[in-house]
């Protein structure tokens, strides 16, 4: 299978494009330095994204309030994970940096809020 | 009247860090006026993370870096009028402001720090045929309305512009179960960071049109839909590439202007390409102890970048009004050369005995270039540069004693080499 991918590794963005089985990464090429391969590799292998979204509160001063997941999040989970958020209500006084939902799906990432309600 | 040393306009990134600046200097009597309920400005609305990665070293979302501010300003007794809005500054200093509390305020400063930001182009400066169908908006308006008020505008998106605003509004309406159709850009290329583009767009599946345009919006009540079409190498649609698509929500993300009215009513000089004021190395204006920073003086891509600005400024004024700063001015305006679309600052106080950095655009895409600053026809530096993006801004340092040795008749030119 054959994958073309754009690196963010740095501003250049260099066009790159993997070949990969079931096995693996085959090759990767069109990358000018080593953390463009990195990249390429980690996005096959296990890619993964920050979730940054807004879950419902009760009785603050906007009816939302910001959280985002503390570390990365595997890419496929990102609409379950928003399904998760999405049936919360949490009840005012919320703090930055408060757990909203511990652990989010088993994947080790709580999601926290980033903004005081 | 009340009486302050500093009053700064604006309570977001730019004002907190000029103030929180001022004071660690030792301006004593200090105030921020914002405009809206709380201090943070448009980073309150700006959920997503990316910010902080220079300043602070961490990716933090757009309310966890002001709040990092915020809580610097409440242990100071730095004075805080949230609501307030400033109405005129006149030349020798005086603010006048209103809000609900103290209704009409008079307040006489030694200096001020303008930080109003910039506010989104709108729909009106793109000449676009159409009704004035509901469903027709910024990018950052929706924004607002998702990541504040908490509802979402629309269920079918088409993004016009694809600048970092839009291009983070099409992953937040997709997240949040919108279908987001095509970001159009009319531009060969896109404004945005590459890794919004990746992460934004390609993640998702959204496609990003270059050299594409809307030219008409459909619907009367509610939008409709929007036509499409390829322009040419003068940005004009080409007739036969129209396309019709289905939406009931157009975003707008075409552009960042200063909010300079308070500034121009001064008097004070404005540059025609960043549309903010013309400044000095510590970003003082041309009207004597007003200084300017943030996008109010110039649209920045990083808010770390609007920190490290803002300090400079909070300094420029804490030695202005201690009577600190250099007693003798020799100002050398500088130049843009090949490929530099605005530098920042416009001229240079030769006499400050500091290294000063300058801040600039480039007008296209370059790669494989360099960055060269010449200095009274002398290269004083020729750095390297993989790429260079009208969207990403780059910076190059005068050393001290280059400036020392430096007069009057003395010239500054930024160019990129190919």
């Amino acid at each position: 299978m054959k994958r073309d991918l754009t690196c963010v590794a740095c501003p250049l963005g260099c066009a790159i494009t993997v070949e990969y089985d079931e096995t693996g990464v085959l090759s990767v090429t069109g990358n000018t330095c080593k953390r463009g391969d990195a990249y390429a590799r980690s996005e096959i292998v296990n890619p993964t994204r920050s979730l940054a979204t807004s879950v419902k509160v009760n009785g603050g001063i906007y009816p939302v309030v910001p959280v985002k997941s503390n570390k990365p999040i595997p890419k496929s989970m990102i609409f379950d994970c928003m399904k998760a958020i999405n049936s919360v209500t949490v009840e005012a006084p919320v703090k930055l940096g408060q757990v909203i939902i511990p652990n989010i799906l088993g994947t080790g990432a709580d999601i926290v809020a980033t903004n005081h309600d | 009247m009340l009486n302050y040393d500093l009053v700064v306009v604006g309570g977001g990134p730019a004002g907190m860090a000029a103030a929180l600046k001022a004071k660690e200097c030792g301006v004593e009597k200090i105030i921020i006026l914002e405009r809206a309920q709380t201090l943070g400005g448009i980073l309150e609305q700006c959920i997503h993370t990316g910010f902080g990665l220079h300043y602070f070293g961490e990716e933090l979302s757009g309310p966890e870096y002001a709040d990092r501010f915020i809580v610097e300003v409440e242990k100071t007794d730095i004075d805080v009028k949230c609501d307030t809005m400033v109405l005129d500054i006149s030349e020798c200093n005086l603010v006048t402001a209103v809000n609900k509390i103290d209704g009409f305020l008079k307040i006489q400063a030694k200096a001020v720090v303008l930080a109003m930001g910039c506010r989104e182009r709108p729909r009106g400066a793109l000449e676009m045929a159409g009704t004035r169908a509901s469903g027709i908006m910024t990018a950052g308006t929706a924004q607002k309305y998702v990541n504040l008020d908490g509802y979402m505008p629309g269920k079918k998106v088409v993004i016009l512009g694809s600048g970092d605003i839009g291009l983070i509004m099409a992953r937040r309406m997709t997240l949040e179960g919108a279908e987001v159709k095509v970001v159009c850009e009319i531009m060969p290329y896109s404004g945005g960071l590459t890794r919004n583009i990746v992460q934004c767009l390609d993640d998702f599946g959204i496609p990003l049109r270059l050299s594409t345009t809307v030219i008409e919006t459909h619907g009367t009540q509610r939008l409709e839909g929007v036509t499409i079409a390829k322009v040419d190498d003068r940005l004009q649609p080409i007739p036969g590439t129209e396309e019709y698509i289905e939406c009931d929500t157009l975003m707008l993300s075409v552009g960042l202007i200063p909010e300079n009215e308070l500034t121009k009513n001064v008097g004070i000089a404005i540059d025609r390409v960043t549309n903010g004021a013309v400044v000095d190395e510590m970003r003082q204006t041309d009207h004597q102890g007003i200084f300017a920073c943030g996008n109010v003086l110039h649209v920045h891509d990083l808010v770390d970048y609007v920190t490290l600005e803002s300090q400079l400024a909070g300094q420029g004024a804490a030695e202005y009004i201690l009577g600190t700063a250099p007693k003798e001015t020799v100002y050398v305006n500088t130049v843009t050369g090949n490929g530099v679309r605005y530098l920042v600052p416009q001229r240079v106080n030769v006499k400050n005995p500091n290294d000063v950095k300058l801040y600039f655009r480039v007008g296209r895409i370059f790669k494989n270039a360099r960055v060269v600053l010449e200095c009274d026809g002398k290269t004083i530096s020729s750095k390297k540069k993989v790429k260079l993006a009208p969207g990403e801004m780059e910076n190059v340092v005068i050393p001290a004693d280059v400036l020392a040795a430096m007069d009057e008749n003395s010239s500054i030119t930024v160019r990129v080499e190919e």
